[in-house]
């Protein structure tokens, strides 16, 4: 009814039983199925059922834990995860539309690894790939490697010197890995493959590069072994909640994710990614910045604020993680949804507070109610994820212009 | 009555990279888009095969500095092509080669455990090695493992995952909504591994999953090789070129088991092997030859001596004789082709002598020369004969089973499938249908933390 000019992206962001720590008690969890592909499998069904433009999956290389700095030793939460590329690329065939980012820490694994894994996920789901790359400065999970210590820092330290002596290394370290990643998925030209019988090349060797990157933390030769994905790029995303991330995005992302808790709190965010976007010297491409907001559901007046209540009531303390948590009604939270997008914001991803509930929610009543107010789509109209998320193929850095 | 016969065991290998796979056949798909994938595992399983296997590569093949390109290059990620095809598969083993020289245990094993819950128990790993610095160059690794060094990383990894898997032993996880209670008890997946190539400790976060472990295969003929396998192998990677040769071999490692307290049953000798379908013997032999001549141009035969060589032999003619020439013996020249194991290095002066014998004694041009004596073990015949050859082989314990490695990419096996398997069934076998739900169930391994697999007949031997 209102606007019609810039139409919404929706996301998800998919985590086990849900967002909020006691999800897995509802009656309609699923607590023990967690680790089964057609839990999963499901959870994107009904994303896609919603015509979202993407699922993300969360990971971590440590279990989850209510402490910043290390495991807690909590039995009534839950604990343990799948690696999210392998579930993604499980499900990628089950799906047909819907974009799929598995969160991929790059704090200890090798970019030449999640440089072809990606680009095969953009292969096994026709053209939907994507990764939202993940900092880890945890000490615990820095243990599980044994190659590097890290300090543990608490969180309330991240502002002192120390602090951010370490988020500079690491994000720098993230900026670099993502640089290698997407000089590999370029490494191959499109049109290297020939299969030449006259002269029995199967490639053009003249097509393929050595990407040549040398940094602080690692070095990489590169070609790929994989060629270069059906997206050409696929979509890199951060979550980011200050200065470094800030810069990460804006240099290195198509999307970030930001967790604003009011209009002036999105504006500024949007500013400030769009400034460090222009240092970058990336004013002129399209970065998205989605705001995050965990979300309770449900189509009657009060009913979500009681259910927010009754799952609170299960903790020791309110839950309250980075994100805005929003429990109202599908037209409430598409108010809001607008109010926010006045910021400069392009798109949210809902984070659902319960599994599989508040996803259903999302996908069967806030969409009908957004496409109501024209501000979302009725139909998927692009075959990839850069197609949905309005982003062209890129060309290839190192192919003749 | 007689006993029941020995049961075989089928694989089908995913045509990668190198000459072996035909590009230049009209009936060559693509080896990188995922419908390929798809057609070669659902072929498989619908032939009931045990397991689909895949090969893995981390750096491009170079050969006289430049990118090899007369060959079939470029694949997709290991793990990432089996996690899709558990989603389009019921009951096929998914095996993957991963590399434990640029990859760190927690990783590796929350992947394949990872892998194991997405395919209700389905994952198989090949462990294998690298030390050289050409391949580290894309790593943060790097290069520096010694070559003499590769197997001792490779057991301690393997040996690591094994920790990190057992770390949960099956029952954490409670889930009980109306008293709050998720965990039996609080931070399970603890492990503390401190060995002289990893130093980890801390918890785990992937619960136990429906193998408890995957399926371990290892490949390699070496004396090395063999005792890692028989040490900590399910199954062997292998090729031998005769019967005799397999027998000898399957009666070597099988006899390792004991010193390690595993019996034969433990290990299965699965050989990677070739094989030529035709309507009659001359038909089978005459599309043989002619693969052959499509896998082994005049250029790759060059390419291939210019490997044993160790030096640019692109001015000889492909159909003349052998290089007068002497080979560059010297180790440490740099080596002609990087990024491919030599599996000739130890022994050069003897490969080439024995090479310069054959090629006198029947008269080959260089390229007949490499087209003879590059072949694999390879079941040439109708599918009557392919059948009881195979039969035959297992039966005489040279091998428990074939991994078949087509030469076409997607559509290799098709044939196989159709009218070879339908007669090892009627030979009482090779399945009809799955017994069991998991690889360990397909192979008659048994599941770590449960008893052996019921329900599968285990050789009569």
């Amino acid at each position: 009814m209102s606007r019609s000019t810039t139409p919404l992206h929706l996301a998800v962001a998919l985590d086990g039983a849900g967002w909020h720590p006691a999800a897995w008690r509802e009656p309609e969890a699923r607590p023990a199925d967690l680790f089964t592909a057609s839990y999963w499998a499901e959870l994107a069904a009904e994303a896609e059922r919603g015509l979202l433009d993407l699922v993300t999956i969360e990971d971590s290389l440590g279990l989850q834990s209510a402490l910043p700095t290390g495991p807690d030793e909590r039995t009534d939460q839950v604990r343990g995860r799948l690696d999210a590329v392998l579930t993604a690329a499980r499900i990628a065939p089950l799906t047909r539309h819907i974009g799929l980012l598995p969160v991929a820490v790059v704090t200890h694994t090798e970019p030449f690894h999640l440089s072809k894994a990606v680009a095969t996920l953009d292969y096994v789901s026709g053209g939907r790939a994507g990764v939202q790359v993940r900092v880890s400065a945890r000490a615990d999970e820095a243990a599980h490697f044994g190659r590097r210590s890290l300090p543990r820092l608490p969180v309330t330290e991240l502002d002192s010197p120390a602090g951010r002596a370490l988020l500079a290394e690491l994000f720098g370290e993230a900026a670099d890995y993502v640089e290698v990643v997407r000089r590999l998925w370029d490494s191959w030209e499109d049109d290297a493959e020939i299969r030449d019988v006259a002269t029995g090349r199967f490639i053009d060797r003249d097509k393929l590069h050595y990407i040549d990157f040398e940094g602080p933390h690692f070095s990489v030769k590169g070609p790929s072994i994989t060629p270069r994905p059906p997206q050409g790029q696929p979509v890199v995303a951060a979550l980011a909640h200050r200065t470094e991330p800030f810069r990460l995005v804006a240099g290195s992302a198509d999307l970030g994710f930001t967790t604003p808790h009011d209009t002036g709190q999105a504006t500024a965010i949007v500013t400030e990614i769009r400034e460090a976007q222009e240092q970058a010297g990336r004013a002129g491409e399209t970065v998205h910045v989605f705001a995050d907001l965990v979300a309770l559901l449900d189509e009657e007046p009060g009913r979500a604020a009681e259910r927010r209540a009754r799952l609170d009531a299960r903790l020791d303390a309110p839950y309250a993680g980075d994100a805005l948590v929003f429990a109202g009604t599908s037209a409430e939270l598409a108010d809001l949804l607008e109010e926010f997008a006045r910021s400069g914001l392009t798109g949210f991803r809902l984070r659902p507070a319960t599994l599989p509930y508040d996803l259903a929610r999302i996908s069967r009543d806030l969409v009908p109610e957004l496409q109501r107010r024209r501000a979302f789509r009725e139909a998927y109209q692009a075959d990839t994820l850069r197609g949905l998320l309005g982003l062209p193929r890129p060309a290839n850095r190192y192919a003749p212009a | 009555m007689s006993s029941t016969p020995k049961q075989i065991h089928l694989a089908a290998h995913f045509p990668g990279v190198n000459n072996t796979t035909v590009w230049s056949d009209p009936a060559a798909g693509s080896q990188i888009d995922f419908s390929s994938f798809v057609h070669l595992a659902q072929t498989a399983e619908r032939a009931k095969f045990d397991f689909l296997f895949l090969a893995e590569g981390l750096r491009l093949r170079e050969q006289g500095g430049r990118i090899h390109d007369l060959d079939v290059v470029g694949r997709p990620d290991t793990f990432t092509v089996l996690a899709a095809l558990a989603g389009v598969t019921d009951r096929l083993g998914l095996a993957g080669t991963i590399n434990s020289t640029f990859n760190e245990p927690y990783e590796v094993a929350r992947q394949f455990a990872s892998l194991d819950h997405l395919s209700a128990g389905r994952a198989a790993w090949n462990v294998v090695t690298s030390w050289d610095e050409f391949t580290g160059q894309n790593f943060r690794r790097g290069g520096y493992l010694a070559r003499e060094d590769r197997y001792e990383r490779a057991r301690q990894f393997l040996a690591a995952v094994r920790e990190l898997l057992d770390s949960w032993q099956g029952d954490e996880i409670v889930a009980d909504r109306a008293d709050g209670t998720f965990l039996r008890a609080p931070g399970p997946g603890r492990f503390d591994h401190r060995v002289d190539q990893f130093d980890i400790g801390g918890h785990f976060n992937v619960p136990r999953s429906p193998q408890g472990h995957p399926v371990v295969f290892q490949a390699g003929d070496s004396e090395q090789g063999r005792e890692f396998a028989a040490s900590a192998a399910d199954a062997i990677f292998t090729r031998h070129g005769t019967l005799e040769a397999g027998k000898a071999f399957y009666a070597d490692v099988k006899g390792r088991l004991a010193k390690y307290g595993r019996t034969p049953e433990q290990l299965l000798i699965l050989p990677g092997v070739t094989f030529v379908l035709g309507d009659t013997e001359a038909d089978a032999r005459e599309r043989a030859d002619v693969i052959r001549h499509q896998q082994v141009s005049g250029a790759t035969a060059i390419t291939f001596v210019e490997r044993l060589w160790n030096r640019d032999l692109s001015a000889y003619d492909p159909d003349g004789p052998l290089p007068e020439v002497e080979p560059r013996y010297d180790d440490s020249a740099e080596p002609i082709v990087r990024g491919r194991a030599d599996a000739n290095r130890d022994d050069r002066r003897e490969t080439v002598a024995r090479w310069r014998a054959v090629a006198e004694e029947k008269k080959l041009s260089l390229r007949e020369l490499v087209i003879e004596l590059t072949g694999r073990q390879s079941f040439i015949g109708t599918p009557s004969h392919v059948a009881q050859e195979l039969d035959a082989f297992v039966q005489a314990d040279a091998s428990d089973g074939f991994i078949l490695a087509p030469h076409l990419t997607p559509g290799g096996i098709d044939e196989f499938a159709d009218t070879v398997v339908p007669l090892l069934q009627e030979r009482g076998v090779f399945r009809t249908e799955y017994e069991g739900e998991t690889l360990r169930d397909h192979l008659g391994l048994a599941h770590p933390g449960r008893p052996a697999a019921a329900g599968r007949t285990k050789a009569a031997s």
